[in-house]
């Protein structure tokens, strides 16, 4: 990577009231001001959200792929834990 | 001049100052320091495209002989545009044009914000939607003249440059002539005067933060608002206007 270009930024967008931020992409910038406006300007240009975070991508904690099976395969097994039992009311669209 | 008269003309001024600058950010497309910057630009550009079609369209009910708005557009030469000097001007590097769009916006501001209030609905509903977009813009072009004011040596010094070179047209866009006048009066429309104070202060605030000095008021150009023109404005219609003027009623 070209050590002038500008560091990257993550990118949540809220798309209504209600509902939580959601992963759209990343981009470029300066600096905090300036990722915020290029989110807006890349990310909500056809009325895509009501509210945006942004996020320096090298403050972000990743999960190595390599000890995915360490992390999330013991969760398989345990039925008990997923709310299977319960029947979600017809109509209700995000729960 | 009546007043009707002075609505068409204002508000073909108006259409002329978005499309001009419309047009001069279109021709930087492909030339923004990155592509996120490409696309605001783009993106604003494009609101300005649709503010001069909603100034044109209006332009076109008012004077009532059947213009539409690409006749507005495609059809008049240099000395029937009516858009102020500063907008005309070429686009230099990255940090003319901010030092432009910073100029002219933190003015539009405040003009679009005194039409939302004036006594005719039609310029005062397009006024309402338009200061949306642009309270936006200034917002993104302001931070610029920060960072590059209050950046390198070299980008301050580019700054304070561009700044420089484009004080000289700001003069324009508070001398108030018969179309002004007769706006204020008989329509409460901006006052002018006002407005230059208000935007007086707003600008020296945005240069002081960037570190930046305000250029002495010195010899301001004038003439835009009446039709003369400066060299650069024929260029840039010959271009826009070629395929109209070439293929008329071209449409795809």
């Amino acid at each position: 990577m070209n050590s002038r270009e500008w560091p990257l930024y993550e990118v949540f967008i809220r798309s209504k009231a209600g509902l939580s931020h959601r992963h759209a992409g990343s981009i470029h910038a300066a600096d905090d001001q300036m990722a915020l406006d290029h989110a807006r300007d890349t990310y909500t240009r056809r009325s895509e959200g009501v509210s945006i975070w942004v996020v320096r991508s090298s403050a972000i904690v990743a999960s190595d792929p390599a000890e995915a099976a360490a992390f999330f395969e013991p969760a398989a097994d345990k039925i008990y834990r997923h709310p299977t039992f319960y029947e979600i009311p017809e109509g209700v669209e995000n729960l | 001049m009546n007043k009707e008269l002075a609505l068409l003309a204002y508000v073909t001024r108006l259409g002329d100052n978005a499309l001009i600058l419309a047009q001069r950010m279109v021709q930087a497309v492909t030339l923004c320091p990155e592509l996120e910057e490409e696309l605001a630009n783009a993106n604003f550009g494009l609101d300005y495209i649709g503010q001069a079609r909603l100034f044109y369209s209006y332009a076109g009910k008012l004077e009532g002989k059947g213009h539409s708005e690409d006749d507005f557009a495609f059809l008049r030469d240099a000395h029937e545009y009516r858009n102020v000097l500063l907008l005309e001007q070429p686009n230099g590097h990255f940090g003319d044009m901010m030092a432009r769009e910073f100029l002219f916006e933190s003015f539009y501001l405040l003009q679009l914000d005194a039409l939302q209030s004036c006594d005719d609905t039609g310029l005062a509903e397009i006024a309402a939607r338009a200061v949306k977009e642009i309270r936006y813009h200034l917002r993104h072009v302001s931070q610029w003249i920060v960072r590059l004011g209050d950046g390198t040596d070299e980008s301050h010094a580019r700054m304070q440059q561009a700044i420089n070179d484009h004080w000289p047209y700001t003069g324009e866009l508070f001398s108030a002539d018969a179309v002004d006048v007769l706006l204020r009066s008989d329509f409460n429309g901006p006052d002018l005067d006002v407005i230059r104070e208000q935007w007086q202060a707003n600008v020296a605030a945005v240069l002081s933060e960037a570190t930046l000095g305000k250029p002495d008021d010195g010899w301001m150009a004038s003439g835009g608002k009446q039709g003369r023109h400066s060299e650069h404005l024929g260029y840039l219609l010959a271009e826009m206007q070629f395929l109209q003027r070439s293929h008329p009623g071209a449409n795809w």
